[in-house]
């Protein structure tokens, strides 16, 4: 880096962070608590209070809800480094993201590379500025891991296809305004070679979403319904029956998604919400030797992993990044993440077992543990990412 | 700071690599044994360090040296960690350059460093007393005698002790084991009276020593910093020294797993290759993922001490402790996959195994570096 850039990516942190620290509402500077406190967008979203109001709307017209993504497309034009850089800076004061959505970590990616013109001028900013809400249509009663075996049929009639099947495990479809879906459009063809992609409205005729409850006691994700669902042919993104290149290319997006779900980095360190349950010593050392010792490590692998995944985006901006690499960062972040909460549950001892009151904030906790443990099967299996890792990036033989 | 190499440092990496692979494969180390070598490495090599500008990395420009950082120190013991290779480069030119030049006043500084850089000076850091890594236990004692101190106690795990020029002994000039105040650096000349030197033969078949120092006398131009208020110096030394050592440890690893893969590619059990079976596959995937994970740690902490040592004893923490058990699972999965092959003396995968115990215990294992985490976060 020269030094003018370098004195120039100087200014825009001292720009970045005095606007964070005047535009950031205090409210929004610690982890949300629930879902409910997260806001997704969509045709009929609702703030849940009035900060997270300010805080979408400045950091949309900044078109910081999607910092890298071109301006054109209602992004922030940021470079890689500056991104970094607004990143660190929303860190430091622990500043939740604006938006959560589907379309921002998952479609907008693939769009960006797949979508044609008129695709990306009509999705990408509505997608950034939190007018439309996705899901995602992939998995199916019969194609869980082996995703490529699904089912879901769209024939061809004139300029449309028609669209009869199910889905299943679609997150917030109930909702999700629009669905990316992968769809099979030649039955005769390998199974990877008859699959498009394809994006419709959730409120076209045969769509219908019924919610599953889940042993967290919570319903995120629901079963799909489509029933001679009519949908443009134009709205397939890529090549009609190459969908499963553009499918496997948002995974790497998902699976980045979902390796940074764990909490790195924000609210209390686990050493000290563990402190208030089980007690300390004179020096200020947990009561529970293998807890802490427990934790301790957590917290090694913790640092290591936000290293890894620093170096990952670094790497990805270099040019030199494996592009299996996400399935070994999803695997592990997961992993870890469930490490996170099982920690948790036993720090907290009876007091993290509670499901219904007041004081356990709905059993907050014990619903969260149980999330967690999603997190190695969604997206892909900890099983599929290791056998991902293991034939694409080591090359090892076999099927 | 961004965690990939430079252009520049991957230059260094290739010719370090280039260099190393060339000179020192693992046979170097095997006939450095077999042939119980007097020194322990050799010396045609260093002076092929110090021509690269490898001796004096670390050292400034105007002592002679390259003026490098540790990121650049850490590329280079990650390429002696593929090849095992015994060298002076960690304990005289990573830790004891690191105490000279951080601590050194300036004729301290312009009568060693040069020497360090042309590579006609070995030195390194006499530390452990006990088993085990604990510096604040440092029990030798220096008591006042006219214009100097007198020294007396042992040291374990001097690392070149017996073909060092110089040592840098870490001793108690105040208060009792434990306590941070009273810590004193004092530089000590091996051929000094009432200097004994055991050479050690290690596991790893690398240099280490025992020395035992009774009324040694060094006067005061031979304190490294400031009576009693070493703690720190020593500190930030130290972690300098976790850091290199943690980067040799990724380089052990990476090659200890690159070997195994190669060998579940071509051995064949029951009609297949044994790499088809997934028993093998998730194990070889995970600890892939465990090595890129400490790869990055250790970039990290080598980045912190380059931006500030004083600042970067958590980051070093984590990737020392990372290496420790990185390293541990790759070279124990290194010989079980092997099977009987990876058992034989024969074979390089035992040597992978034996240094990487030794790396474990220098500057504290796993253990002691996952507890100084936790009394860093304050639980």
């Amino acid at each position: 880096m020269s030094e003018t850039e370098t004195a120039d990516l100087e200014q825009f942190r001292n720009e970045t962070r005095a606007w964070l620290e005047a535009s950031c509402p205090p409210e929004m500077r610690k982890p949300a608590t629930s879902d409910t406190d997260v806001f997704w967008g969509g045709r009929n979203a609702k703030f849940s209070s009035e900060p997270q109001r300010i805080w979408f709307e400045r950091m949309r017209d900044k078109g910081w809800t999607v910092p890298d993504w071109p301006k054109e497309y209602g992004g922030g034009g940021l470079s890689a480094a500056e991104h970094k850089v607004l990143r660190t800076e929303m860190g430091r004061i622990g500043a939740r993201p604006p938006l959560s959505s589907f379309g921002i970590w998952m479609l907008g990616p693939a769009l960006l590379k797949y979508g044609n013109d008129a695709q990306k001028k009509e999705h990408l900013p509505k997608i950034a500025a939190g007018l439309i809400r996705w899901c995602q249509g992939y998995s199916e009663p019969n194609a869980g891991s082996d995703l490529a075996s699904l089912q879901t049929r769209a024939e061809s009639d004139g300029d449309d296809f028609v669209i009869t099947g199910s889905k299943i495990w679609t997150s917030y479809a109930n909702y999700a305004d629009w669905i990316f879906c992968l769809v099979r459009t030649d039955s005769a063809a390998k199974k990877h070679d008859g699959i498009s992609f394809i994006l419709f409205d959730m409120t076209s005729k045969g769509v219908t979403t019924k919610p599953i409850l889940l042993i967290s006691g919570y319903s995120p994700f629901c079963e799909t319904f489509f029933d001679g669902v009519r949908v443009p042919k134009s709205h397939v993104v890529g090549t009609v029956n190459r969908g499963w290149d553009v499918a496997k290319y948002l995974l790497q997006h998902e699976r980045a998604m979902i390796s940074g779900m764990g909490e790195r980095g924000v609210g209390r360190p686990l050493g000290q919400i563990a402190a208030d349950s089980v007690g300390s010593d004179a020096q200020g050392k947990l009561d529970d030797a293998m807890l802490r010792g427990k934790i301790a490590s957590f917290d090694v692998d913790e640092a290591a992993l936000a290293a890894c995944a620093e170096r990952a985006v670094d790497l990805a901006k270099a040019g030199q990044a494996h592009p299996a690499f996400s399935s070994a960062m999803k695997y592990y972040g997961t992993e870890l993440n469930k490490r996170r909460y099982e920690i948790l549950m036993s720090a907290g001892g009876v007091d993290a077992l509670e499901w219904e009151s007041e004081r356990s904030r709905q059993g907050a906790r014990p619903r969260a543990w149980l999330r967690t443990k999603a997190n190695s099967i969604e997206g892909g299996t900890t099983e599929v990412m290791l056998g991902i890792v293991a034939k694409r990036i080591l090359d090892l033989p076999g099927a | 700071m961004a965690l990939v190499l430079t252009e520049e440092q991957s230059m260094l990496r290739d010719s370090a690599r280039g260099l190393i692979s060339d000179k020192a494969p693992v046979s170097h180390l095997r006939s450095l044994r077999d042939s119980k070598d007097p020194t322990g490495f050799s010396r045609e090599l260093w002076h092929s360090f110090a021509e690269m500008g490898f001796a004096g990395l670390l050292v400034p420009e105007e002592f002679g040296g390259s003026g490098l950082g540790f990121m650049e120190a850490g590329i280079v013991m990650e390429e002696i960690g593929r090849t095992l290779m015994p060298s002076p480069f960690l304990a005289t030119s990573v830790v004891a350059a690191s105490a000279l030049n951080r601590g050194g006043n300036a004729a301290q500084k312009s009568e060693f460093l040069p020497k360090i850089s042309n590579g006609s000076l070995l030195a390194t850091l006499a530390i452990d007393e006990g088993a085990k890594h604990r510096p604040l236990q440092t029990n030798l004692q220096a008591v006042r005698a006219g214009n100097g101190f007198k020294l007396s106690g042992a040291k374990a795990l001097v690392v070149d002790g017996h073909v060092a020029d110089l040592f840098i002994v870490a001793a108690r000039t105040a208060g009792s084991a434990g306590e941070r105040d009273g810590l004193t650096l004092f530089l000590v000349n091996p051929k000094a009276r009432g200097v004994a030197i055991e050479r050690t033969i290690m596991v790893d078949a690398h240099n280490a020593a025992r020395i035992e120092l009774a009324n040694v006398e060094v006067n005061a131009d031979g304190v490294l910093g400031e009576v009693d208020q070493g703690a720190a110096l020593l500190d930030g030394v130290l972690d300098i020294g976790r850091g290199a050592v943690a980067a040799e440890m990724v380089g052990l690893s990476e090659e200890v797993f690159n070997r195994t893969v190669e060998y579940l590619k071509n051995r064949k059990q029951f009609g297949r290759l044994i790499g088809e079976f997934q028993a093998l596959q998730h194990r070889a995937a995970e600890l892939y993922v465990d090595i890129e994970i400490t790869r990055a740690a250790t970039m990290k902490a080598l980045q912190a001490l380059d931006a500030d040592v004083a600042k970067a004893a958590s980051a070093v923490a984590v990737a020392k402790a990372r290496a420790g058990t990185t390293a541990t699972r790759a070279v124990q999965e290194g010989v079980q996959m092997h099977g009987g092959m990876g058992m034989t003396d024969q074979f390089d995968i035992g040597f992978f195994m034996k240094r990487a115990r030794v790396c474990e215990e220098l500057f504290g294992d796993a253990n002691y570096h996952t507890e100084q985490l936790a009394r860093a976060r304050g639980y």
